[in-house]
């Protein structure tokens, strides 16, 4: 049986899992699934905590960085980023 | 006589950095445009480079340098100067880049339906979120108008925007990672919609599910060549708003400028949502010219500075 890793990666309203979802995006390395851009208008899940209720496994979360001084107001990426993952066996 | 914009529009785009005229432009027209590209059936495409070469070779949509005065751009009696001399499109453009825009770039966007995708063999795919066209820290900005010339289904997958995103600096395609954000809208209208954007709102194209239907937008990248300021206000009578209570409040159904200027969006995080709008205050700044205005207090809090 060969292993494939599906990856999920949800943007919250704040650095806590107990955040809500405000962006997503699945990348399906089994092939069962093509996602892709704009494909859905509503999250996965609630909240990053729902994400792990459901058996996803968090293994990597953005680090809080403290603004650059002068550039305190300045806006860019989305902020509160967690990457989760699901292994799964099959012939694929 | 040019339209120009009114100011709770402008405070729409401040806001939204995005405005919407639906079917603006009249059905002869956008017949003058689909006849002068060549419009056809997706049966009688062989290839998006040759329906390319095709456009380019035959139709009257001109190579325009970079920096061209927009007046100067389009052959006299073309689709594309009457929809430039349209009163609202005219307003619109003298209201947000002045009279005397240059044009960046231009380009026809054609979106091609599944159809043509599972003949050529090759894997569908939306485009991934962008920013245009590069990293962009000014304060003056661009302005990148849409014109959709037929009827845009949701199946056509019309452009997708993020209203709200256009005072966030990012890299241009540094932002495509994020598959789907709340709140994201599609572009779904009527033939003759113009859809104007800040040139750093968050987009991208969808993906063409319909059964045959070829999705065109032609877009023109212009740019001011004089300040932004009251520029739509022909009498320059705008005045800010006085201070109003902040969370314990009268309850109050009077929609004012301030209003649309704060509306938040539901992708913005707990923390940076309040960024976003003291952001929103700075722009209307600029476009009002009072470099003192603050709506809710959120500028001036942080610019009490006694030391």
């Amino acid at each position: 049986m060969a292993k494939r890793q599906k990856v999920l990666v949800l943007y919250l309203n704040m650095p806590s899992l107990e955040g809500e979802v405000i962006s997503w995006a699945t990348f399906d390395g089994t092939g069962k699934k093509l996602h892709m851009t704009g494909d859905s208008d509503e999250p996965p899940y609630p909240t990053g905590l729902d994400a792990l209720l459901d058996g996803w496994k968090l293994f990597q979360a953005s680090q809080a960085i403290p603004e650059h001084p002068g550039q305190e107001f300045r806006t860019s990426y989305l902020k509160h980023e967690f990457f989760f993952e699901k292994i799964e066996e099959g012939d694929f | 006589m040019p339209k120009l914009l009114t100011t709770e529009q402008m405070a729409e785009f401040a806001n939204s950095g995005c405005l919407f005229f639906d079917e603006l432009i009249d059905e002869q027209t956008n017949k003058e445009f689909l006849d002068d590209i060549g419009h056809t059936e997706i049966k009688n495409v062989d290839s998006v480079q040759k329906y390319y070469q095709n456009i380019k070779a035959t139709s009257s949509i001109p190579r325009i340098p970079a920096g061209i005065p927009l007046k100067d751009a389009y052959p006299a009696n073309s689709p594309l100067e009457k929809i430039f001399n349209n009163e609202v499109v005219d307003g619109a453009i003298r209201s947000l880049v002045g009279s005397s825009a240059v044009i960046d770039h231009q380009f026809l966007h054609i979106t091609f339906p599944t159809k043509y995708f599972k003949e050529a063999n090759q894997r569908q795919m939306s485009q991934q979120n962008h920013q245009d066209s590069t990293i962009d820290p000014r304060s003056t900005f661009d302005i990148q108008l849409f014109y959709f010339p037929t009827e845009v289904t949701k199946e056509m997958g019309g452009t997708r925007y993020h209203p709200g995103t256009h005072l966030r600096i990012v890299n241009e395609f540094g932002i495509a990672k994020y598959q789907n954000i709340k709140g994201q809208k599609s572009v779904v209208c009527k033939p003759g919609t113009i859809g104007i954007f800040h040139n750093g709102l968050w987009h991208g194209a969808g993906v063409n599910t319909s059964s045959d239907n070829i999705r065109y937008m032609f877009k023109v990248r212009l740019q001011p060549t004089e300040k932004q300021e009251l520029l739509w206000d022909p009498e320059k009578k705008y005045k800010p708003l006085p201070n109003r209570a902040l969370y314990w409040t009268d309850e109050s159904k009077d929609k004012t400028i301030n209003d649309i200027l704060m509306k938040s969006y539901p992708w913005q995080e707990a923390d940076t949502n309040r960024l976003d709008k003291i952001n929103v205050v700075k722009f209307w700044r600029l476009l009002t010219g009072n470099k003192n205005l603050d709506i809710d207090y959120w500028l001036t809090r942080v610019e009490n500075e006694l030391y």
